[in-house]
């Protein structure tokens, strides 16, 4: 039962002898195998929520838990997929696999066996001696999300993974992220803040406001996902023609809209 | 980038032009009848040496051996030097107090020339191994200290982030993230170092051993031969280059496997 709960969250940043306010009051549940996805204007603390799940940030107020333990530091339960990817770049795409199994204590065949199978799911094959930088963008994220999944964590959390990849990429991706939560579902928190990745991969999206960042609205995708069959659509293009999504996408815009500062070209 | 690109050839012209100019100079200095040719060799007459001393024994042994024992000094006091300083200045950029520590003692002694230290090498250890490996230590040790600790400073904190989240323990993280992350700055910090280290040698060799290329050219002197001491300085020369020519291939070589 792998639950991320944020209860009365808020974060204060200390800034020349000024307080910021980032977050404020989060209350959030994310469910077993639930995949949540955060959408927010940009500097709305999206980020920091995932951070704070991963460990990497701590609340100032409230507490953020995984299974009813309080997340105090990072750790191999909670894999974190970065924007940035951040693999090694002196080791191979075997080794940036391989480095957390190692962290686990796993013997050598189950880390052999759980490295080439997700190798192979993520399209990996015959890049297991590369370098990173010889890697494309896409590829480098296929590599950093085996290095988390192959962990088999309770949670994953992604934050805008496919942000620096260029829109073709990025399609194919999201579709490979489908595809994965379908074969091995997770318990996913996803930050994004392209509209469309959202509806599409999400069972739940939150708006959340701008600064100071609070919860704006919480959406059910799954439901409309389930009545019009979207899963059973293979093309992202065709899924975004559904009614539902339209739907769907258009109320996420209107909410994100309200959020802008005025002057705020973006 | 500051200078104009020059088309390899005309840069290779250039640099013989320099080179020939040089040596032109240098041998009409010596032929001009202004200074007696013992102590202003051709270059001619110090190559003739240098291949005499290679051949011959000169102060017990021949050039080949001299350079062996220098070599293997340098190579005492500049791998202490790196086996201390590359620790030491990660260990300073993950620990703060360990920063603190050192850096104030660290600072002062640093500008202490590794030519200053000669006097208390020879007080401390007399002839023996000690006294030239203490001061190639101190010529060689800065650099590699300073670049490691810079460079581990700078370490990207996503990929500490990453190893965190990895599980990695703090052995780990340090010797398989931190490390090879600050290996460029390392391996840039060595070279400078060997050059120090290197340029160190014969000053601590003039005094306090008894072999070596700086003992040559100081028996090379008691002789009031120039030829053996101008000897001396182009084997030193010729050895740097090579030496810091290997480091720069490893440079190179860690570099083009990470796409720098």
């Amino acid at each position: 039962m792998a639950i991320i709960r944020f209860e009365h969250v808020d974060r204060v940043f200390h800034q020349n002898g000024q307080d910021f306010t980032a977050l404020k009051d989060i209350n959030l549940e994310v469910k077993d195998r639930e995949f949540v996805a955060i959408v927010g204007p940009s500097g709305c603390g999206k980020t920091t929520c995932m951070r704070m799940a991963a460990g990497l940030e701590h609340p100032t107020g409230g507490t953020v838990s995984v299974d009813g333990v309080v997340v105090r530091a990072p750790g191999p339960d909670r894999a974190v997929v970065f924007q940035q990817f951040a693999l090694f770049p002196w080791k191979t795409v075997w080794d940036n696999v391989e480095f957390g199994l190692l962290s686990l204590g796993i013997a050598e065949a189950e880390r052999r066996r759980r490295i080439e199978h997700y190798i192979g799911l993520m399209g990996l094959h015959g890049y297991e001696r590369a370098y990173p930088h010889q890697l494309s963008g896409g590829m480098q994220q296929r590599v950093a999300i085996a290095r988390a999944y192959v962990l088999d964590p309770k949670v994953l959390l992604m934050d805008e993974p496919f942000g620096a990849l260029d829109a073709q990429t990025r399609v194919v991706m999201q579709e490979e992220l489908v595809r994965l939560a379908r074969q091995h579902p997770r318990t996913v928190l996803f930050i994004t803040h392209a509209v469309e990745e959202a509806v599409y991969l999400a069972d739940r999206i939150v708006v959340m406001s701008r600064r100071p960042g609070t919860l704006r609205e919480i959406l059910d995708v799954k439901s409309a996902r389930q009545a019009e069959r979207w899963d059973e659509i293979e093309r992202i293009e065709d899924v975004m023609d559904q009614p539902s999504f339209v739907h769907l996408r258009t109320h996420v815009w209107k909410l994100l809209r309200e959020q802008q500062a005025p002057g705020d070209t973006h | 980038m500051l200078q104009p690109r020059l088309a390899t050839n005309r840069w290779l012209q250039l640099s013989a032009v320099g080179a020939f100019g040089f040596l032109a100079v240098w041998t009409t200095a010596a032929l001009s009848g202004l200074t007696s040719r013992d102590f202003l060799p051709t270059p001619w007459d110090v190559l003739q040496r240098f291949v005499h001393l290679a051949r011959e024994p000169f102060s017990g042994a021949t050039l080949g051996m001299h350079l062996l024992s220098s070599l293997q000094r340098f190579g005492m006091g500049f791998g202490l030097a790196a086996l201390v300083g590359v620790p030491l200045g990660l260990l300073m950029a993950r620990f703060r107090w360990l920063d603190r520590l050192v850096t104030p003692a660290f600072e002062a002694v640093r500008f202490v020339a590794p030519i200053a230290w000669v006097p208390f090498a020879a007080l401390w250890f007399g002839t023996g191994i000690g006294g030239p490996v203490l001061i190639i230590f101190m010529g060689a040790f800065p650099p590699v200290l300073i670049n490691t600790y810079r460079g581990a400073r700078q370490v990207d904190l996503k990929y500490i982030e990453a190893a965190q989240m990895l599980g990695a323990s703090h052995w780990r993280a340090m010797t398989q993230v931190m490390l090879p992350a600050t290996v460029p700055s390392i391996v840039a910090g060595l070279r400078i170092s060997a050059g120090l280290g290197w340029q160190s040698l014969v000053g601590a060799e003039l005094i306090v051993a008894s072999s070596g290329v700086g003992y040559l050219m100081v028996k090379g002197q008691a002789a009031i031969s120039t030829a053996t001491v101008m000897s001396g300085m182009l084997a030193i020369g010729v050895v740097g280059v090579i030496i810091d020519a290997a480091l720069r291939r490893v440079q190179h070589t860690i570099e083009t496997r990470r796409g720098l």
